[in-house]
C-alpha cells in the first residue's frame, strides 16, 4: 500500500556525533535529483562539543519536500527520526499530531534516558508520551552491527554507519531511489573503499529492512510525486553559498576581480569560507584581524579597482560603520553582505533575526544613506548579492545586502542561470588623460550623479581623495558651508536615483485591491507566502507583497499600499520596517513582531490575518 | 603628465595643494625627502599610491602628486593592505602618526607587520597627538604634562622598534626629521626592500611637544645620545668617536676607546640581518634626560629580513589554482553537483 502525498516535512535528530547533518543532506540530494521541490534547515547546538546524549547536544536537520513549490522547511514536521531520547525530548513538540516517529531504541537505554532528563525508569516510548503518534521502534545500532558484521571494520566504525541505515529505511518509506546516495558515498570516500562499501551496505540494509519487516507492512509506504518545475539544470545552494557565488558571478560579469576583506562571525563565515575556495576564479580573500580591517581592506581594494566586498553579521556591521561612511563619501563601490542574527550585542549568535535593518539604514554618522537590499530566499541570496554588486559598481556607492541566519543555512534547488540570463554590470572607468586635456575632475558626475572610477596606474588621473569633505567636482578638501550642503544633497540624490533601476513591486499573490495587504521583507517570504495562500483558499480578501529593495523603495510602493484597507507587517524584530513605512507614507500599518530567534511559521501569520480581517 | 623616458624630479611629485602644517613642523622635511626618494627611485606618479589615516601627518597624501587616499583614524594600514593585495604592481606608501598607527590602529599595525605586504610605512612619531591639539600619545614620555595629563603621563611609553620586531617586521629603521640626507638614504633602502618596511621618524611638533627629541638633535648632546648604525661597522659614538659598544654575553656595555686595554676588534659589529642583535638594539630605549650613563639611541636600519610577501604567496596560490585555466562563469554557476529537470 502506497499513499501519495503532496509534501512531507522530515526531521533528522540525534546527538551531534550521529551524523544527522550528513544524513539530512543526503536525503535532500536524493529528493532533489528525484525532482521534488525542497527546502532544508539545519539546527545544530551552539556548543561545538556539547556532552553526548544531552538535550544541548541534539543536532537536527529539517527538510520539506513536495510535488508543489516548497517555501519553508515546514512549520511542523510529519516524520521525526529520533536517534536517542534527548532528540525525542527536544523536538516532540514540533511533530504534527499523529506524525511518525522512527526511534532508535538503542538510544533509549538507561544512560540515554538519564542524560535526556527522563529518568532511567521513565522511557517515553513506554510511558504514554508518544501514544498519539505512529511509532516505529527500531534497534538501529544492533541491526547495523548485524548487517556489517562481516565487513571487518571495527565496531566503532560500524556504528558510524547507523545513520545510513536509518536513511535506507526512510528511502524505503518514501519510495525513493538509493542510487544518488550510493554514488555520493563512493565519491566522498574515494580513498577509503571499505568505508564507502560499509556505508552503502548500511543504506541497503535499511532499505531492505523496510521491505521485510512486519512493522511497516501494516502501515504502508508513501510517495511524493516530482514537482512541476521549470525544465533546466539545477543545483542545491544554501543562502551563504549563494551569496558567495553571486558576488563572484557579478565580478566576472563586470570584468573585475573580486576581493573580500572579512572577519569570521556566525552565521556569515561560510561566505568567506566559500570564497576562499574560489581561487580558480581569481577571487582574493583577506581574513583580516577584525571587522574594521575587513571593511577597510575592501575599501583599499575598491580604490584600486577591484569589486570589493565584505561580509559580516550584526556586531561586525556595528564595527564597520565608520568605514562605511568613508566608502560613502569616497564614492567607491563596496558590497556588504550582512547575515543578520539575534542581537543586541552577542545576543543569539546562532539564531536568526531581522533586526539589523535600522543599523543598515542609519548606522553611520552624518548624512550617509546607502542602498539596502534584502534577500527573500536562499536562492535569492545569489540574486541579491549580484544586484548589490551591480548597484555598487554602477552607482559608485557602498550597498548593504541583508540576509539572515535562517536563509544563510537553509538550502533549496536553484535553477542554474546561464551567463546571458544575468544582468550586465557596467563599471564606468575614467580614461587616461593626455598632457593637453583639461585637468582631471575626480568628482565630476554624470546625469545620474555618478562619478567615474579612476584606476591607480592610469596616467593623468592622479588624484587625492579622503574622508574630508570635498569640493564639488575637483575633490579638493573643502570646508565651505555651501559646498558641504551641495555635496550632501548630491550624494543623497544619487542614492535616491537607484530607484530608477529598482523594479516595481509586484503583488506576489492575491487581489490587486482588497481588505488586507501583508507586506514583508527578507526571509519571512516563505512563511507569509503559505499563510496568504491558505487564507485566500479560505476566502479572505488578502494579498502578499514582499520587499527586496528597502532603500530606495520601489517607486510604486505608495500606490500599492493605498489599494488595501489595512497593511500587516510581520517582522522578526520589534517592528523596524514599520517605522520606515509609517514615516514615508504616513499610514498606520499593523505590526506583527516575533523576536524569539526563530523564524515565523505560516500558522502564526495565518492566525493573525484571520484576526485582523475579523475586526475590519 | 609624465614622460616615461625622462626621470621625474621631486617637483613632479609636488601636488598643487599647499601643505597646511605649522611652520617648523618636522612633517615638512619628511615630505621633501619622500618626494626626493620617489624621484631617486625613478617612480612614475601614476604607479604610486600614498595612503594615510587621520592626524597632522596623515594629511601628507594631499601634497604628493601621485594617487592618494586619506582614510580614517588608525586604519591606513588596513586600507593599504587591501589595495596592495588587489593591485600588487602598485607602489604603496603609508603615512601614519604614532597615535594613528600605534594607538587606535595598534591591532592593524601588528597584523600588517606580520603579513609582510610589500609596502613602505613612514611612521611620524612626535610623541603627541597633534591634530587634536596636544593630548599625550602612546609614545609620550612618562611625566609629560599635556592637556589630558596635567599631572604628568603615567602610561609607560611604547617602543616602536621593539614592537615592530616583535610583530615579525622585515625592515625596521629609525631616523630623525633633521637628518635629511640620511632619511633619504634610509627611505630608498626601505623602498627597495620587498616586504613591509617601517621607518620611524622622530618628528618635532613645535606647537604641542616642542623639543621632545632635542636630546637627540642638539648639536652638543647628539653625539653622545645617538648612535648611527652602519652595516659591518663597529658601534662607535661620542663627540670624539671615543666610545664604543661591546657585547658582554647579551649585555651591551659602553667601553672607552681611549682605554688602551680596549681593542676595536672587541666591539659589536652591526649586522642588519642579525635578529637577536636587532632586538638588543631595540632595547636601547632609556631616556637620556632621566637615566644616567644610558645607552645611545640607535638611528638607521636595525634589521632586514628576506621573507615571502603576502601578495606574492596569494598570487602563487591563485596561479596554482588556475594552472589549467581560469574558472568560467558557467562552471561557477554550475558548482559541483547538478541535476536536470526535463
Ligand atoms: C575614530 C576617531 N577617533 C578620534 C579621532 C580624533 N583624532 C584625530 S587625529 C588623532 C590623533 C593624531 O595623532 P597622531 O596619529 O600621532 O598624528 P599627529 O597629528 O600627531 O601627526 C585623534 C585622536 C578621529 N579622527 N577618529
Ligand atoms: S600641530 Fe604639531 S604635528 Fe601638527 S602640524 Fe603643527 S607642528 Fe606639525
Amino acid at each position: 500500500m502506497v499513499t501519495s502525498k503532496t509534501s512531507v516535512s522530515v526531521l533528522f535528530a540525534g546527538d551531534s556525533g550521529d551524523g544527522m547533518q550528513l544524513t539530512g543532506t543526503q536525503f535532500a540530494e536524493t529528493v532533489a535529483v528525484y525532482g521534488t521541490d525542497l527546502n532544508t534547515f539545519p539546527n545544530f547546538p551552539s556548543e561545538i562539543r556539547a556532552p553526548a546524549g544531552t538535550i544541548s547536544g541534539v543536532s537536527g536537520f529539517q527538510l520539506q519536500f513536495g510535488s508543489k513549490a516548497v517555501y519553508t522547511p515546514g512549520a511542523k514536521f510529519d516524520v521525526m527520526i529520533a536517534m536517542n531520547a534527548a532528540a525525542l525530548k527536544a523536538n516532540l513538540k514540533n511533530l504534527h499530531h499523529g506524525g511518525i516517529i522512527i526511534a532508535n531504541t538503542d538510544g533509549f537505554d538507561a544512560k540515554n534516558l538519564r542524560l535526556a532528563g527522563y529518568g532511567e525508569e521513565n522511557n517515553p516510548l513506554e510511558n504514554g508520551t508518544v501514544k498519539d503518534y505512529s511509532v516505529f521502534e527500531i534497534p538501529v545500532v544492533t541491526l547495523t552491527r548485524e548487517a556489517l558484521a562481516d565487513t571487518g571494520l571495527s565496531t566503532k566504525n560500524i556504528d558510524r554507519c547507523k545513520n545510513m541505515f536509518v536513511l535506507g529505511i526512510l528511502y524505503w518509506l518514501y519510495s525513493l531511489p538509493i542510487e544518488t546516495t550510493i554514488e555520493t558515498l563512493r565519491t566522498k570516500f574515494r580513498k577509503k573503499a571499505d568505508v564507502a562499501e560499509a556505508n552503502i551496505k548500511a543504506v541497503k540494509a535499511g532499505y531492505n529492512f523496510g521491505d521485510e519487516t512486519e512493522m511497516f507492512s501494516q502501515h504502508g509506504r508513501y510517495s511524493v510525486a516530482p514537482a512541476e518545475k521549470k525544465p533546466g539544470v539545477y543545483r542545491r545552494v544554501t543562502g551563504n553559498e549563494a551569496s558567495a557565488i553571486g558576488l563572484t558571478a557579478a565580478a566576472k560579469k563586470a570584468g573585475l576581480k573580486l576581493f573580500l576583506g572579512s572577519y569570521p562571525i556566525t552565521p556569515a563565515s561560510e561566505i568567506l569560507q566559500t570564497l576562499s575556495g574560489l581561487k580558480k576564479w581569481g577571487v582574493k580573500t583577506f581574513q583580516a584581524e577584525d571587522e574594521i580591517a575587513g571593511v577597510l581592506t575592501s575599501i583599499g581594494a575598491s580604490y584600486g579597482g577591484a569589486l570589493a566586498a565584505t561580509n559580516t553579521s550584526g556586531p561586525g556591521l556595528a564595527l564597520k560603520a565608520e568605514g562605511l561612511g568613508l566608502a560613502m563619501i569616497l564614492e567607491v563601490p563596496l558590497v556588504v553582505v550582512n547575515v543578520q542574527r539575534g542581537g543586541p550585542s552577542t545576543g543569539l549568535p546562532t539564531k536568526p533575526e531581522q533586526s539589523d535593518l535600522f543599523i543598515a539604514m542609519f548606522g553611520r554618522h552624518g548624512d550617509a544613506p546607502v542602498p539596502v537590499i534584502a534577500a527573500t530566499s536562499p536562492v535569492d541570496c545569489f540574486y541579491s548579492a549580484y544586484e548589490a554588486a551591480k548597484i555598487a559598481v554602477e552607482y559608485m556607492t557602498p550597498v548593504i545586502c541583508l540576509t539572515d541566519g535562517y536563509l544563510a543555512l537553509s538550502s533549496e534547488p536553484m535553477l542554474i542561470p546561464t551567463p546571458d540570463d544575468l544582468a550586465s554590470i557596467s563599471p564606468k572607468f575614467a580614461k587616461e588623460r593626455k598632457a593637453d586635456d583639461p585637468p582631471y575632475l575626480p568628482y565630476k558626475r554624470d546625469e545620474r550623479g555618478v562619478r567615474k572610477w579612476a584606476m591607480p596606474g592610469t596616467p593623468g588621473l592622479e588624484h587625492r581623495i579622503g574622508g574630508l569633505e570635498k569640493q564639488h567636482e575637483t575633490g579638493h578638501v573643502s570646508h565651505d558651508p555651501e559646498n558641504h550642503a551641495l555635496m550632501t544633497r548630491l550624494r543623497a540624490e544619487k542614492v535616491e536615483r537607484v530607484a530608477d533601476i529598482v523594479p516595481d513591486l509586484e503583488i506576489d499573490n492575491g487581489p490587486e485591491k482588497g481588505d488586507l495587504l501583508v507586506l514583508g521583507w527578507g526571509s519571512t517570504y516563505g512563511a507569509i507566502k503559505i499563510a496568504v495562500e491558505q487564507a485566500l483558499q479560505g476566502g479572505c480578501s488578502v494579498a502578499h507583497a514582499h520587499l527586496r529593495y528597502l532603500n530606495p523603495f520601489p517607486k510604486n510602493l505608495g500606490e500599492i499600499l493605498g489599494n488595501y484597507k489595512k497593511v500587516l507587517m510581520p517582522e522578526n524584530n520589534s517592528g523596524q520596517l514599520i517605522h520606515l513605512i509609517r514615516d514615508k507614507f504616513q499610514i498606520e500599518p499593523v505590526g506583527f513582531s516575533k523576536v524569539q530567534g526563530l523564524p515565523f511559521n505560516e500558522m502564526e501569520i495565518e492566525a493573525k490575518i484571520t484576526d485582523i480581517l475579523k475586526e475590519l | 603628465m609624465t614622460d616615461t623616458l625622462s626621470k621625474l624630479t621631486a617637483k613632479d611629485f609636488t601636488s598643487d595643494q599647499e601643505p597646511k602644517w605649522c611652520p617648523g613642523c618636522g612633517d615638512h622635511a619628511v615630505l621633501q625627502q619622500l618626494k626626493n626618494t620617489m624621484a631617486d627611485l625613478g617612480l612614475k606618479t601614476e604607479d604610486v599610491v600614498v595612503v594615510s589615516g587621520i592626524g597632522c601627518s596623515s594629511r601628507l597624501p594631499y601634497y604628493v602628486a601621485t594617487y592618494g587616499v586619506h582614510g580614517i583614524h588608525g586604519r591606513a594600514l588596513a586600507m593599504a593592505s587591501g589595495l596592495k593585495t588587489a593591485r600588487p604592481e602598485l607602489s604603496v606608501w603609508v603615512a601614519t602618526g604614532d597615535g594613528d598607527a600605534l594607538s587606535i590602529g595598534g591591532n592593524h599595525y601588528i597584523h600588517t607587520i606580520r603579513r609582510n605586504l610589500d609596502m613602505n610605512v613612514i611612521l611620524f612619531n612626535n610623541e603627541i597627538y597633534g591634530l587634536t591639539k596636544g593630548q599625550y600619545s602612546p609614545t609620550s614620555k612618562v611625566g609629560l604634562k599635556t592637556v589630558t595629563s596635567p599631572n604628568g603621563v603615567v602610561d609607560y611609553p611604547m617602543n616602536t622598534v621593539a614592537l615592530t620586531l616583535g610583530s615579525g617586521g622585515t625592515f625596521v629603521a629609525r631616523v630623525l626629521d633633521r637628518d635629511g640626507k640620511f632619511m633619504r638614504e634610509v627611505f630608498k633602502r626601505a623602498a627597495e626592500h620587498r616586504g613591509t618596511s617601517v621607518v620611524e621618524i622622530y618628528q618635532n611638533c613645535p606647537i604641542y611637544n616642542d623639543g621632545a627629541f632635542d636630546v637627540f638633535t642638539d648639536r652638543e648632546r647628539k653625539a653622545d645620545t645617538t648612535i648611527y648604525l652602519e652595516q659591518d661597522q663597529p658601534l662607535i659614538f661620542g663627540a670624539e668617536k671615543n666610545k664604543g659598544i661591546k657585547l658582554d654575553g647579551f649585555m651591551p656595555v659602553i667601553v672607552d676607546l681611549k682605554d688602551s686595554s680596549v681593542s676595536l676588534d672587541d666591539l659589536w659589529i652591526h649586522d642588519e640581518k642579525d635578529k637577536l642583535k636587532a632586538n638588543i638594539l631595540a632595547g636601547f630605549f632609556d631616556d637620556p634626560d632621566t637615566t644616567e650613563n644610558c645607552l645611545p639611541r640607535p638611528l638607521g636600519i636595525f634589521y632586514v629580513e628576506d621573507r615571502f610577501t603576502y601578495e606574492d604567496a596569494l598570487d602563487q596560490q591563485i596561479a596554482q589554482a588556475q594552472a589549467d585555466g581560469e574558472g568560467s562563469l558557467e562552471e561557477l554557476l554550475a558548482g559541483k553537483s547538478t541535476w536536470t529537470i526535463k
